[in-house]
């Protein structure tokens, strides 16, 4: 077994006759003797650090991992290259040990790369305020829904199809709870289309390029919302938005995000952080941690959490939100990450997606029975159309050849994502690999 | 003003420590090479029109590889850390964080695995979760765990939600949700956030829930009790199975907030005293390392009549077929044919990086090594408050309430203020220039001048002892002048911040020019 | 200011709050005493002119670092102005309560409610 304890059995005794009592069992005379838990947990017993790290070693190798394959799965999470210098970084004792900044002196470089990271957030996404991150994508959209209903006191969602699956169905889960309703609008070819929007929608949301790759038209689409005295609240993938208007700029109230393509790793889908814009207007609605500017009684510059009676340990039941924290050392990678690329380098890489996905998406339709699953422009992501229920098949025949083709959207449909990871040769066998499947 | 500044972290500090990674920033300078481009490449505006276009590039800094390492190892050094040093920060359980989990989480296999994976691709992460909830459930003594909810209020939030879900399943609809008045500030904001209205519980004179104004409380409107036990003030309820009782004879589900729960681990369960529904802080008790506020990771243990209800997906263990069922094989999957339940909280499985964490210290420690952690955690912090009291620093910051503690205790810095004229503020602060983390302070809110502390079983004697010493020397210096106090730290980057005038004014972000 | 005033031409409510009466129009603002337990404020969050408000009951909220503070309207009315000048300076409410520290202006529905107003003596005796 292995310990983390230092108290030896002579600490024990001389710790236990301070205290004035003569066993350990002593300390626990509050709990009553029936609702003691008398045996052992039925749990395997404790192993060395060699032995687990091998144990742990075997289940790892289990899994098919990024470098096992050649992937063009995305849906959300992407396999972008993480520099080494954001693993060096972060796992610094430093970043990695504390807790939340309570005691501002002691936690500059915490803060401090807090309020770096909000800049950076909010050149990317064309808003002014950022907070320090939130859980992941999918629920920041459902915290940016409270937020509307909070605004302006409506009763319904209305959201596009083209938004991440999980993010409606998360959306679905905590609006149930906060008593707003959900209404779901059908893409047309690949995009959102608004119906007539009534005095009842709280708020609009979509998603930027939404869940099937394409760009949509935020600004037409925040005019609408506007217009029906509904916020306009954009999901957004923050590499592309190098290339495309920011939302924000569009006119969107709130953006929201998944920000693991910022620096982090896959991890089977987490930790990573969500990232949270809003409007000036909207400051004092703001969920989560943020970090802001002053002076010390010297008056040199420093950083503090700032705007926390919005939050649950002061306002309480009337809070802005629940949450306690953010993902601090996740939106430090991302920070790490973002400083990496630089102001070129961003567009760099998003022009490099831009450029592969294009030829990707041409290569994959000139094979017979493959079709384009929308005709709208894209940046890193787009779905194709297979002949009648041959997805299975295309999944089996590219798994054969060291492939995984995609994320299955249908029988038929597939949708695969490229990142600067996947080269000329790696499309190029992925459609060869298609086109014998089918043939 | 009479001054005797020590300084005892040991910063390195350069007079430009303080800029920002855009201040930095000079045009043309880079870090990032893109790789080649592979393929033909074809005009901007043939693949997106110009109307959807970017306009002018993301204005994000400009800075070498050089740079940007030698910014963030000098922002690091700006940092107080676990690793460094004692972090009796009560409610939050700073133990150590063993080196071995971040090996293991770094893994390829772990790392760089997709969430959307075939699941017949992941099985070493799937059976890593299942077993994970397997430990989880037997830890809790409730049958079901979820490990979907990103952090402990998200767990609570979850909570509350199933809770919904099972009154609504049988008809029922309640508006209420009860709490403690010394309840952690995530249970009532949790409460509104699911669509109920927040109810107090007074907290009797010796620290426990008040029963009669429970009793008066409870009625068939009420949807939950949320309760933490120990409690926020480091007390274990002894009138638990009665709480239950009260709580489970109105139809209510009783649910327990796990922050606490690393004083119990192996020695009573919540399933054992009646609870529902638990959500585990894996960061507090399960050691994933705080990062400067999250990653964290809020699983939930529910018993029977709740499962029905909990998020989708869920992990299963499948038996192969044609192999005895109880032999220890079988296919891991996620099963989302859960036609009752609540659905999602987030997006795939929750925070998988984490789960490898604990569950790591769960097979390093097993069952012997769980007891052995609340034993010595709570021997600790009476080991500190028994020393505290040797010094005589208890004259002047009283236990809130005279009882055996759990894993923490609460001070009360009342009297000091009055007789000391030091405020708790101020004692934390100069605790800040002899090389500690204060406690977490005015927290509980129901005590005045709040010190909450949790030493942990990771900290030695010695390390106890000189802590204790050191709260008795601020105490001392304090009875000379307290002028000391009141103007610490000293040896800190920056001393005391100006709080109002950040809130007054915010500047949240770099201003920038172009 | 550092030292308690509570001046004698002002009616008090024991939720802390002041209004300075003229004819059917008073001008309403928190005290002293409740600027010094709320500490430094840095927020007031303006009511919108034409709200309606209600003796006894909350109207707005003032917020220090660590404390968010209901006021209660000390007199029913519907609120004519409110000091834009906290939205800048919410320091006021701490330098000069009842001078650029108020909070609105109200036309009063009901002048006869002023009656169960303490006057300065009374409030501070029940202070203590």
């Amino acid at each position: 077994m292995s310990t983390y304890t230092s108290v030896t059995d002579a600490d024990r005794a001389e710790m236990l006759a301070t205290i004035g009592v003569a066993s350990i069992d002593e300390l626990f005379g509050d709990i009553p003797a029936e609702l003691r838990y008398n045996s052992e947990l039925p749990l395997p017993a404790g192993r060395s650090e060699q032995d687990v790290y091998r144990e742990l070693a075997e289940l790892a190798a289990k899994n098919v991992s990024a470098d096992d394959e050649i992937s063009f799965l995305g849906a959300g999470f992407y396999d972008h290259y993480v520099p080494a210098l954001v693993d060096a970084l972060i796992t610094r004792s430093e970043f990695l040990t504390p807790y939340t900044p309570y005691q501002p002196e002691i936690s500059q470089g915490g803060l401090q790369a807090m309020f770096e990271y909000q800049t950076a957030i909010s050149e990317l996404v064309g808003l002014p305020v950022s907070n320090a991150s939130v859980y992941e994508g999918p629920s920041a959209v459902a915290a940016a829904g409270y937020v509307a209903k909070h605004t302006n006191q409506r009763s319904k969602f209305v959201v596009s199809a083209g938004v991440h699956p999980h993010s409606i169905e998360t959306l679905q889960t905590l609006a149930h709870g906060y008593g707003m309703s959900v209404e779901v609008v059908d893409l047309q070819d690949g995009i959102t289309t608004l119906p007539q929007l009534d005095q009842d929608v709280s708020a609009v949301i979509v998603q930027q390029p939404n869940f099937l790759g394409a760009i949509e038209d935020v600004e037409a689409l925040a005019g609408q919302a506007h217009d029906a005295g509904a916020l306009l609240i954009a999901q957004a993938d923050p590499i592309p938005l190098a290339l495309i208007t920011p939302p924000g700029e569009a006119g969107a109230d709130i953006v929201v995000g998944e920000g693991q393509t910022l620096g982090n790793r896959l991890d089977f889908g987490g930790p990573s952080f969500g990232f949270f814009a809003v409007t000036e207007k909207l400051i004092r609605r703001l969920p989560g941690r943020l970090a802001g500017e002053t002076t010390d009684q010297d008056g040199k510059r420093g950083f503090v959490l700032t705007l926390q009676t919005r939050e649950q340990h002061i306002r309480r039941e009337k809070a802005t939100s629940n949450i306690c924290t953010a993902q601090a050392l996740n939106a430090l990678a991302g920070v790490i990450y973002l400083s990496w690329l630089g102001k070129e380098g961003i567009v760099e890489l998003a022009e490099l997606l831009l450029q592969r996905t294009a030829y990707a998406r041409n290569e994959l339709a000139k094979i017979p029975g493959v079709s384009a699953g929308h005709t709208q422009p894209v940046v890193r992501e787009f779905p194709v159309r297979l002949p009648s229920g041959k997805a299975e098949a295309v999944i089996a025949a590219a798994r054969k050849a060291g492939i995984n083709p995609g994320y299955r959207l249908s029988e038929d449909e597939l949708l695969i994502a490229i990142t600067e990871l996947r080269t000329r040769e790696h499309i190029d066998k992925l459609v060869a690999t298609i086109k014998e499947a089918l043939a | 003003m009479s001054t005797t500044p020590t300084r005892s972290l040991s910063f390195t500090q350069a007079a430009d420590d303080d800029l920002t990674i855009y201040e930095r920033s000079a045009p043309g300078r880079r870090a990032f090479v893109a790789p080649e481009t592979d393929v033909p490449t074809r005009p901007l505006d043939e693949l997106i029109p110009g109307k959807l276009r970017r306009k002018t590039k993301p204005n994000l800094p400009e800075v070498s590889e050089p740079e940007i390492v030698r910014h963030y190892v000098r922002l690091s050094k700006r940092n107080f850390d676990l690793d460094t040093g004692f972090y009796p920060l009560g409610s939050c359980t700073m133990k150590h964080n063993p080196k071995l989990h971040e090996r293991i989480a770094a893994l390829p296999g772990n790392a760089r695995l997709h969430p959307l994976q075939d699941p017949a691709h992941a099985q070493g992460a799937l059976e890593l979760m299942w077993r994970l909830q397997d430990a989880l459930s037997k830890i809790s003594g409730l049958p079901h765990v979820s490990l979907q909810p990103s952090a402990g209020s998200h767990g609570e939030l979850a909570g509350v939600l199933l809770t919904r879900a099972y009154h609504e399943d049988r008809g029922e609809t309640r508006h209420k949700v009860l709490t403690p008045e010394s309840a952690h500030g995530t249970n009532p904001a949790t409460v509104t956030m699911a669509g109920y209205e927040v109810v107090k519980v007074a907290t009797d004179t010796e620290g426990n829930v008040d029963l009669d104004d429970l009793r008066a409380k409870a009625d068939s409107d009420v949807a939950c009790l949320m309760l933490t036990n120990p409690s926020t003030l480091g007390l274990f309820d002894p009138n638990i199975a009665e709480i239950a009782k009260i709580v489970h004879d109105v139809g209510a589900t009783l649910y327990y907030d796990g922050a606490n729960l690393n004083a119990i681990m192996g020695i009573t369960r919540p399933g054992d005293m009646g609870f529902d529904i638990v959500h585990f802080n894996l960061h507090k008790s399960f050691t994933q390392p705080h990062g400067g506020g999250g990653p964290g990771s809020g699983p939930i243990a529910v018993s029977d009549r709740i499962e029905p209800y909990i998020p989708r997906p869920q992990v299963v263990k499948r038996p192969v077929a044609g192999v005895e069922p109880k032999a220890d094989t079988g296919t891991y999957d996620l099963d989302y044919d859960r036609p009752k339940s609540i659905g999602r909280l987030r997006g795939f499985q929750g925070n998988y990086g984490v789960f490898v964490r604990s569950y790591a210290y769960i097979r390093s420690l097993g069952a012997e090594g769980l007891r052995d952690v609340s034993e010595v955690a709570v021997l600790n912090a009476n080991y500190l408050l028994a020393k505290l009291g040797k010094l005589g620093v208890l004259e002047y910051l009283p236990a809130a309430f005279d009882r055996i503690a759990m894993h923490e205790f609460v001070l009360s810095g009342g009297p000091m203020k009055a007789q000391l004229g030091i405020k708790t503020l101020d004692l934390a602060k100069r605790l800040l220039d002899h090389g500690v983390h204060p406690p977490t302070v005015y927290f509980p809110l129901i005590v005045d001048e709040a010190l909450l502390i949790e030493p942990t079983e990771t900290e030695t004697r010695e390390t106890l002892d000189r802590f204790a010493e050191i709260v008795a020397e601020v105490l001392e210096e304090a009875k000379r002048d307290p002028e000391i106090a009141r103007q610490a730290p000293y040896g800190t980057p920056v001393r005391r911040l100006d709080e109002a005038g950040a809130a007054r004014r915010p500047v949240i972000r770099q201003p920038l020019t172009s | 200011m550092s030292e308690a005033t509570y001046p004698d031409d002002l009616k008090y409510h024991t939720e802390h709050d002041w209004a300075r009466i003229e004819g059917d129009e008073a001008t309403f603002g928190i005290t002293w005493y409740a600027q010094d337990l709320l500490g430094e404020v840095v927020f007031f969050e303006a009511p919108a002119v034409g709200t309606k408000v209600t003796k006894d009951e909350p109207y707005t909220e003032v917020e220090s670092v660590k404390a968010v503070s209901e006021v209660v309207a000390p007199l029913s009315g519907e609120v004519t102005a409110v000091n834009e000048e906290l939205g800048s300076s919410p320091e006021g409410i701490n330098e000069d309560p009842y001078g650029k520290g108020w909070l609105v202006k109200v036309k009063l529905s009901d002048p006869s409610e002023a009656e169960a107003l303490l006057d300065a003596a009374a409030y501070e005796a029940q202070l203590s």
